[in-house]
């Protein structure tokens, strides 16, 4: 998938004006959110702290011997008698599965939910190679039919109403007009049933990656899941290298933190763990199992100090239930495959920060975000540091706008010298004057200003600064009411 | 006797004087003997938020030396206040010569609620106000500086005053600086949210601590015609609708 991250403006635009996608938003934020803040009171709020104070322990110290632990992975899903691939970044990763599929002669693929086969655009290499890859999870077997990408790195399809879905069935299956949810989760689930027992391979994406093991945790609240990792001759796990953790017990904690994060429940409908293809002992599952660690730009965020915490995130999408920008321009005006506060963070780093300079400028700083998030990353500070690199970093980084750039240094001449800013002030004083209406202005003939005033007033200079009220009456005058004790 | 310099904000001294007159008078009610260091102009925060660290630089070296022999340092704005606190210490972090006086200055440096409550332990100040208010608690004061009850304790002890919660009163009203002209359609968007809940309480004024989301959610009710005013906490009758 081609990045659209430098068309978020228009994006976010086309969303606001979609009252189809602002309606699933608002019920994204009822259904998700307070489901999420209900589990934690439920949980108590001081355990869920400790939780999460847990779980940042577990990751850094996983984060700092990332080389180690992705070895002792690879080490044991060898020894499990299942095979290791490590791919630089996404062209690779996508090219290793075809290859995959190629050696068996695989025609079908059944896919369960993957944010990294998104990043990878696994689909369409798979597609343009002859082999067929069908997503099994509903809300990305919606989304594959519509031929659109995840708007919620949770809930898919969330964007979408029931009718548009009926629709789109209808359209591309033939089914009758008008079915409800029900008739249309059967319908899915008979259409997928025959193709996870045709497909050669199956495709899965990977929560936690456990290194003393080598065993895959895959978190589903469908079986499809499962289904893709057992059914086909051969399973293909796919993950970000961050994805590892030491030992089993990690889950103990992570597994606590992930479904009451994402959607506010005690525990997913699934919850697998493969170890490997088939032994000789097991009457079923796969007789070949893939593991495809992924880089692709994880790597610069670990070499950086100040963003490395971004690999912390256990994808839950939280920070997007509560971020108030995710709420209304919602997932597609990020443009690529991450979006919300944790996208603005992780996407420059894969995409190139030049290319994906709009997304930590599209945020309010309000912290919502940190607050929510189960493993507590400070995205905010991620946001001001790309921001930072954005205007003053190293020169192939850089991308800022030459006008907001002389606004600043203007600015900054002002703020540093307070008899310029005095004078300026007079002067700006006087030009308000005729466009003034009870201390208020209704437009703003300057750039970028301008748009403040198409949906707000904006105050006028006082007439007096605080500085001159301070040296004119406040320095010596005393309190206009007498002390209080 | 409590020493306190005021640090105004680049706002409040160009555009809302009255909030910096109501917070000396309030200090000197409390028996605080207020000073306010002259040249002062803005705690950068505009600039740093918007990646222009080296314009931050400046102002925060400013605030250092102009501050340098405050016992408090007292800012009516959550925002500003957290660009002094937090961020400012982080900027001149690797600056041998200022990094720990940063350090020590943010350590003095208190937003003007928590100053009432946390350092002169009062959270009534005699004031009254006969009126319908509701709170909007601001993002910076909340998330980065951990403010949440003492405007409200504050406001507790205003007497004659009718408190009316908002609904989600801690949700970003859609300012965010730069933000909220870069994205004005997203920023407008996010505060008609919080202008219906605005709306619901009924309230005559919606009062923060921050002049930044007033200024933004105050733009917004002047334009659509609400009858709420925009009230800052330090100002104990709403101020004009006029801000000159
Ligand atoms: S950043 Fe935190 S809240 Fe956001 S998806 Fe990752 S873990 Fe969840």
């Amino acid at each position: 998938m081609q990045p659209r991250t430098q068309e978020f403006s228009k994006l976010a635009a086309r969303a606001l004006g979609d009252t189809q996608v602002q309606k699933a938003l608002l019920g994204l934020q009822t259904g998700f959110d307070q489901a999420r803040q209900r589990a934690i009171l439920e949980l108590t709020p001081e355990a869920w702290d400790r939780l999460r104070d847990r779980a940042r322990e577990i990751r850094r110290h996983t984060l700092e011997r990332l080389d180690y632990y992705v070895g002792l992975l690879a080490d044991n899903v060898v020894r499990n008698g299942g095979a290791v691939h490590f791919a630089r970044d996404a062209h690779e990763a996508a090219q290793i599965v075809l290859d995959i599929a190629r050696r068996n002669g695989v025609k079908l693929a059944v896919k369960g939910k993957s944010m990294v086969s998104e990043e990878m655009a696994l689909n369409h290499l798979l597609a343009a190679n002859g082999v067929e890859a069908l997503e099994t999870d509903l809300g990305e077997y919606i989304i594959q039919l519509a031929g659109e990408t995840p708007f919620h790195i949770v809930a898919p399809a969330i964007h979408k109403s029931q009718e548009e879905v009926a629709e789109l069935f209808a359209r591309k299956l033939g089914t009758p007009e008008g079915a409800d949810a029900e008739a249309l989760t059967r319908i899915a689930r008979e259409t997928l049933r025959q193709k996870f027992l045709q497909a050669g391979m199956g495709i899965s994406g990977v929560n936690f990656a456990i290194a003393e093991t080598g065993t895959v945790c895959i978190v589903t609240n469908e079986g499809n899941g499962r289904m893709s990792t057992s059914l086909p001759p051969i399973h293909v796990a796919l993950m970000g290298m961050e994805k590892v953790t030491p030992a089993l017990e990690d889950l103990g904690v992570f597994y606590r933190l992930l479904p009451r994060a994402a959607t506010g429940q005690r525990a997913t409908s699934y919850f697998t763990l493969v170890s490997g293809p088939r032994r000789n002992e097991d009457e079923d599952g796969p007789e070949q199992f893939h593991l495809v660690m992924m880089d692709n730009g994880r790597s610069r965020l670990l070499a950086d100090p100040e963003l490395r915490e971004a690999l912390f995130c256990i994808r839950c999408g939280a920070c997007l239930n509560a971020c108030p920008v995710y709420r209304k321009v919602g997932g597609h005006a990020y443009g690529w495959v991450y979006p919300g506060p944790i996208g603005a963070v992780v996407t420059p780093a894969m995409v190139g920060l030049p290319k994906a300079v709009a997304l930590p400028f599209a945020s309010t700083l309000c912290g919502a975000c940190r607050e929510v998030c189960p493993v507590k990353i400070n995205i905010p500070r991620m946001l001001l540091k790309l921001r930072a690199d954005a205007v003053e970093g190293a020169p192939g980084q850089r991308k800022a706008s030459w006008y907001e750039g002389l606004t600043f240094r203007a600015w900054g001449r002002l703020m540093r010298s307070e008899r310029t800013l005095a004078r300026a002030r007079g002067v700006a004083v006087f030009l308000q004057r005729p466009f003034s209406r009870d201390g208020w202005l209704q437009k703003m003939p300057l750039p970028l200003f301008y748009r403040w005033t198409r949906g707000r007033d904006f105050p006028t200079l006082a007439r007096r600064s605080f500085h001159e009220l301070w040296e004119d009456e406040l320095r010596t005058s005393s309190p206009q009411v007498p002390p209080l004790r | 006797m409590v020493r306190a310099s005021l640090f105004a904000t680049c706002l409040v001294d160009q555009f809302f004087p009255q909030v910096g007159v109501s917070t000396v008078n309030l200090l000197r009610r409390l028996e605080v003997q207020v000073d306010f260091p002259v040249g002062q102009t803005c705690c950068g925060q505009p600039a740093f938020n918007s990646g222009y660290r080296s314009h931050a630089l400046p102002l925060a070296l400013r605030w250092l030396d102009l501050f340098q022999d405050s016992e408090y340092v007292v800012v009516p704005s959550g925002s500003c206040a957290a660009m002094l606190k937090v961020y400012t210490p982080e900027l001149l972090k690797d600056n041998p010569k200022d990094a720990q006086r940063a350090v020590e200055l943010a350590r003095r440096t208190y937003e003007l609620s928590q100053f009432l409550v946390d350092v002169l332990k009062v959270t009534d100040v005699g004031a009254s106000y006969p009126a319908r208010i509701t709170y909007h608690a601001s993002c910076h004061l909340l998330r980065e500086l951990g403010v949440s009850s003492q405007p409200l304790a504050l406001l507790r002890g205003v007497r004659g005053a009718e408190f009316a919660p908002m609904e989600a009163a801690t949700e970003c009203c859609g300012f965010g600086g730069t933000f909220a002209v870069k994205y004005a359609d997203i920023s407008t968007a996010i505060l008609a949210g919080k202008l219906r809940a605005i709306e619901v309480t009924e309230a005559e004024a919606v009062v923060a601590c921050d002049m930044g989301c007033l200024m933004h959610m105050g733009g917004a009710m002047r334009r659509r015609g609400m009858k709420t005013r925009p009230m800052h906490l330090a100002c104990s009758h709403v101020p004009k609708s006029s801000p000159s």
